[in-house]
């Protein structure tokens, strides 16, 4: 046996002991989808050069949950439930989609304060998904001081959510032609207080990272992605304004009339980590300041369902003690006191709406980019397709752009600052 | 097996013995009960966060609800660290192999608890992607419904489950 | 540009062009696509060079069975415009525009693991949020909701242990 015989020869390739050259070997590390670091059950397979990333790619698709398939099997008023629970994250954002996809089809709008309230709970939503996403990125780059404090302040908005809407996630409260039901008493005072609380917090969160070294270090000039490369890639949020791009989808095509709201659209140049930690940061006072003006407007009662019967949830919903359900005052009045009330309300819940037939698309600037819904109906009773487009499925395809030529260790900051949602990406 | 036939049966003494027995500077037991308390002390989860149940997990873990009371606020993400699998969330029919081979690869003793209806019974997602209940690829402790539980939920299933770990017969 | 002179200028060049609820939808060929889409992205006045989405919808029983879904969007001109492209069952290939447009590669590979549309001229379609080596199309209307085998290991209930006793 020769000592060549000894040596594993790639088919095709020099031997490269015989010719004296150094060897050069990757090596393949396969990183999720039960990772402490993917953002939940992102699998990345990952070919390394030593310590740099030669080949990144994401491999999706292991909470694969069927939400679209399951929507054309239920009425429309029950899709609000199915599509809540795609991006978990930003619950009231797939609701307002949907719903004002499913209004735009029915060619009618939701009552004036039901949309204040729409973006209330959206902006509300929207700083409870960046505290999420602070949280978990603290904790992936070793601020885990930030992890305790971002949760510590997302409850706080829960609290605020459970109280209105009886559930602390997933809560189906956007309904089509409004909103299920009107804000608790003392609502308004809590949010009051939230908004008193929290910009002290923000502060708090820029005197702990934005002059820390560690976390600049590991930030800054990280997952750099440009403005061109992002725009192919489809990239939109805050890695898109990142790189200078002022897209919002809340100012370019305006829904629940953002337009009449005041607030600025955060853009930086670095186009790096730390750039989108700081749109994020900001982001969060914007929405403080949108939420500020849906409280003002609030003051002034008026109706959050749109009044025509056969659009409209014919129950009225009350928060108890194990969440929301009908009111006793509402049974009493189907079971004991109107016949016709309990043939319409049988009919809605179990025939529902039927919807024209035809096709839209509605996007919305979800906390991560552009949240679209694209929506078909045949005239029947139940969507007929309902495709979701989620940014953070989008955006995970320029992962690869950003981890690629990295660090392996970058990896990890690069995908927590796309902030991408499993539940949405998978759906 | 009832906690009180368990002390009365294995040891033959009251509590009142016991508190005697601690003035004379004397602890007596039986191997059983002190390892199945220090297994209940401190459980070690595995991470195991899928859908929306993880986030709930995870403010169970953090500062509000502090799972850290019960021992338990080390999230490990080796499942050779870990004796508790929390399923958190739907399970996808891809995800199954994968928490299987994650349940395989934990030493025993091990205990699963099934968070959230998803992960119980496939919840509202009876379709063709999720399967229709974790217990169909492991076994399954404790049971939590709620979609998603709320932590207070969690916490209750998980001293649910320290009981069960405590009333343990034949630990070794 | 609102929905209605957008649709007139698309109209100058692909005739198919209706506006229904303020949007505009433009319906092409298969063979016609690759070069619309560049069109419309180059036109100065359209600047149709961003892609949210694409998708697909299943008809079966009607002709062609298949409406793939393109929706493009201006970042200079803000406005919105769908390009839809019927495919036949018996001939569901539909050009990839991954070389347009680089982040059709993902919505691309979904549309194909759902409907198994395939995209000719994509760099790699495979499957993507199903398993590997998953049988059927899930989201065609032909197939069943689902939701009651358990595929792992033949769907063998393991029974709940009530005490631990080897």
């Amino acid at each position: 046996m020769s000592e060549s015989d000894l040596v594993v020869q790639p088919s095709g390739e020099r031997d490269p002991l015989s010719t004296g050259e150094v060897r050069q070997e990757t090596m393949i590390v396969n990183m999720g989808p039960q990772h402490p670091s993917t953002h939940g059950v992102l699998r990345l397979l990952l070919e390394l050069d030593g310590e740099t990333v030669v080949r990144c790619e994401p491999i999706i698709g292991y909470l694969h949950t069927g939400i679209e398939k399951n929507t054309e099997y239920r009425t429309w008023q029950q899709g609000v439930a199915f599509v809540t629970r795609a991006d978990y994250l930003s619950p009231f954002f797939n609701e307002t989609a949907y719903c004002l996809a499913a209004e735009k089809l029915l060619g009618v709008q939701a009552p004036p304060r039901a949309q204040v309230l729409r973006v209330l709970f959206m902006e509300m939503n929207r700083i409870a998904s960046h505290l999420v996403w602070l949280a978990t990125a603290g904790m992936e780059l070793g601020a885990v001081s930030v992890m305790l404090y971002g949760f510590r302040e997302r409850e706080t908005i829960l609290d605020i959510f459970e109280a209105a809407t009886g559930l602390r996630m997933n809560h189906a409260y956007v309904r089509i032609g409004g909103v299920v039901m009107d804000l608790p008493p003392g609502g308004l005072d809590a949010i009051g207080d939230f908004l008193a609380m929290m910009p002290g917090r923000i502060r708090e969160y820029e005197n702990l990272l934005s002059r820390n070294p560690i976390w600049v270090e590991r930030n800054a000039a990280v997952g750099v992605l440009g403005a061109e490369d992002a725009l192919r890639l489809g990239v939109t949020g805050p890695v898109l304004r990142s790189a200078g791009v002022a897209r919002d989808v809340r100012r370019d095509e305006p829904y629940c009339g953002y337009e009449t709201y005041g607030f600025d659209v955060v853009v930086r140049e670095a186009a790096d980590c730390y750039a989108r930690f700081e749109i994020r940061l900001e982001e969060m006072r914007q929405s403080l300041a949108i939420v500020e003006q849906c409280v003002e407007r609030l003051r002034e009662p008026g109706p959050v369902m749109i009044d025509d019967p056969k659009i409209a949830w014919p129950s009225r919903l009350e928060v108890g003690p194990d969440g929301i359900g009908n009111a006793p005052s509402y049974i009493d009045h189907i079971m004991e006191e109107s016949m016709e009330a309990l043939i319409h309300h049988f009919k809605m819940v179990t025939e529902g709406v039927s919807v024209p037939a035809g096709e839209v698309y509605v996007p919305v600037e979800s906390p991560r980019g552009e949240l679209g819904f694209y929506v078909v109906s045949d005239g029947g009773n139940k969507p007929y397709r309902v495709k979701i487009r989620d940014p953070s499925f989008v955006n995970l395809q320029a992962v690869p752009a950003m981890v690629q030529g990295g660090l392996v260790a970058d990896a990890v900051a690069v995908i927590s600052s796309v902030d991408p949602v499993m539940g949405g990406v998978d759906r | 097996m009832p906690v009180e036939r368990i002390e009365g049966h294995r040891t033959g003494r009251t509590a009142e013995d016991s508190e005697e027995e601690l003035k004379r500077g004397l602890l007596l037991t039986t191997v059983d009960k002190a390892v199945n308390w220090a297994r209940k002390q401190s459980m070690w989860p595995v991470t195991f966060g899928l859908a929306c149940c993880a986030i709930e997990m995870m403010a169970t873990g953090a500062g509000d609800y502090d799972l850290s009371r019960w021992g338990m606020e080390l999230f490990r993400a080796s499942p050779r660290q870990a004796d508790l699998m929390i399923v958190a969330g739907r399970v996808s029919q891809k995800m199954a192999p994968v928490l299987r081979t994650v349940y395989d690869q934990m030493p025993e003793p091990k205990w699963v608890i099934s968070m959230g209806v998803c992960a119980s019974a496939g919840g509202m997602f009876t379709n063709y992607a999720i399967l229709q209940g974790v217990d169909t690829i492991v076994p399954v402790d404790i049971y939590v419904p709620g979609c998603p539980p709320k932590p207070e939920m969690l916490m209750y299933g998980i001293l649910r489950l320290h009981e069960k770990v405590r009333t343990e017969g034949h630990a070794l | 540009m609102t929905p209605t002179e957008l649709a007139e200028r698309v109209r100058a060049r692909f005739p198919d062009v209706v506006v229904a609820r303020e949007e505009a939808t433009l319906s092409l060929d298969r063979g016609a696509l690759l070069g619309a889409l560049e069109a419309l992205r180059d036109d100065p006045e359209l600047r149709l060079g961003f892609l949210s989405s694409v998708t697909a919808t299943d008809r079966p029983g009607r002709d062609p069975r298949f409406l793939v879904a393109y929706e493009l969007y201006s970042m200079e001109h803000r406005h919105r415009l769908r390009v839809k492209v019927g495919v036949s069952e018996g001939d569901a290939v539909v050009p990839s525009v991954t070389g347009l447009f680089p982040t059709a590669d993902w919505l691309e590979r979904e549309t194909y693991d759902f409907y198994g549309i395939a995209f000719e001229g994509h760099p790699d379609l495979r499957r993507i949020l199903l398993p590997d080596g998953w049988e059927g199309w899930p989201l065609r209307k032909t197939e069943e909701l689902g939701g009651v085998n358990t595929r792992y290991r033949g769907g063998a209930f393991i029974p709940p242990v009530d005490r631990r006793t080897t």
